[in-house]
């Protein structure tokens, strides 16, 4: 594991005050804490690291207008991704991709109709 | 008709958050809470892109008027697809007593200097509820209107417009430059999506002050006191068997 001291320069790295960049900060400190452990992945080497990080990003994103709150879901979403981090196998890493990218359909989904219900009761009186 | 839309979105406090009024009841608190786009405002650009989309209309310019935060939502509707942007800066106690009049006034004087031919705004703000500007902006330009909108569609050079009144559904024609303010029904806004996020930072947004249109904004309202809704009473609880006597007695 990292210790304070390297935690802290790889978070001076890339500092940067867009929200969006942020989420690169989260996701370059997962992976370089990965090839700190010693699993002889380098970043280069492994194809999917673009597919993940293009996934984590968006899914964060997302999860600012989650219903039950981001904080939540950003926990949830940092688990399961660190739950996965060992995982080498080709067919599995696909699989788990597809996986994310059909949560962000239902995420979106979801997000709306609960914007639409809250709105359908606040402004449109149900006829009498 | 191809022309240019002039779509306007609001930066409000999001939907989600729980409003808390300031102590001193002068206002609601603003700072560090989650702001976004008004949801009617996403219903309009929504059906700006739409039109744009199926090549009815040229050009769909986001507008807003507020402090530099503002840009951020007029960025989220250049990535929902709309072409350019313009900001209309106004700052600090200007921004507090912004209301319908200084905003249609505002967008008035911008049909006038864009050339649009159609308008379109959510039917009301979920901050302040005011439903005005958007005929008050057609009273200026002295425009049709068509308010409460569920269904908008072109044919030949006018716009039959769907509305929803308390009565039903009212279906009317209006001449082309209208004024049209959305209401829920009106169609399913897009997500703005991260990567239509990164392309919308291309895309111009023009800045300017309210001076510049030769526009007022002063305010001809004050704000006294805002107060949170009355506590819920607690219910009378009835019991069940005094009701029954009650109705054998009668008989």
């Amino acid at each position: 594991m990292l210790n304070d001291a390297e935690t802290k320069k790889l978070y001076s790295v890339q500092l940067c005050s867009v929200r969006g960049r942020r989420s690169t900060l989260i996701v370059h400190t997962l992976c370089c804490r990965r090839s700190v452990k010693g699993h002889l992945v380098s970043d280069m080497a492994n194809p999917f690291r673009g597919q993940v990080i293009k996934l984590y990003r968006t899914l964060l994103y997302l999860g600012r207008d989650y219903p039950q709150g981001s904080a939540y879901f950003k926990e949830r979403l940092k688990f399961a991704f660190m739950k996965n981090k060992d995982v080498t196998d080709p067919d599995k890493i696909q699989k788990l991709v597809a996986r994310g990218n059909s949560l962000i359909k239902e995420l979106e989904a979801m997000c709306f109709l609960r914007k639409y219900e809250v709105m359908k009761k606040k402004y449109c009186q149900t006829k009498k | 008709m191809s022309g240019r839309v002039l779509v306007g979105v609001k930066r409000v406090i999001d939907y989600a958050v729980k409003i808390r009024v300031k102590p001193d009841n002068s206002s609601v608190v603003t700072d560090g809470v989650k702001h976004s786009m008004n949801p009617f405002c996403e219903i309009a650009v929504e059906e700006a892109v739409k039109m744009k989309e199926k090549k009815l209309i040229k050009e769909v310019v986001a507008v807003s008027c507020g402090p530099q935060q503002a840009q951020e939502t007029i960025r989220t509707a250049l990535a929902m697809g709309a072409d350019r942007g313009i900001h209309v800066e106004v700052t600090g106690k200007d921004y507090e007593t912004l209301g319908p009049l200084q905003i249609s006034k505002i967008m008035a004087a911008l049909a006038k200097k864009e050339e649009a031919q159609l308008i379109i705004l959510g039917k009301q703000a979920i901050d302040d509820d005011c439903n005005q500007t958007g005929q008050m902006t057609a009273a200026l330009l002295d425009w049709p209107q068509g308010t409460f909108a569920s269904e908008v569609s072109l044919e030949g050079d006018k716009i039959k417009v769907v509305r929803e009144v308390d009565g039903g559904l009212e279906t009317i024609k209006i001449n082309v430059p209208a004024v049209i303010t959305a209401d829920l029904r009106l169609n399913t806004p897009r997500y703005a999506t991260l990567p239509n996020i990164m392309k919308a930072k291309k895309k111009k947004i023009a800045n300017m002050k309210p001076a510049d249109l030769g526009v007022d904004i002063t305010s001809r309202l004050e704000v006294l006191r805002v107060d949170e809704p009355p506590q819920r009473q607690a219910g009378v609880k009835e019991h069940k068997h005094g009701a029954r006597n009650l109705a054998e007695g009668t008989l």
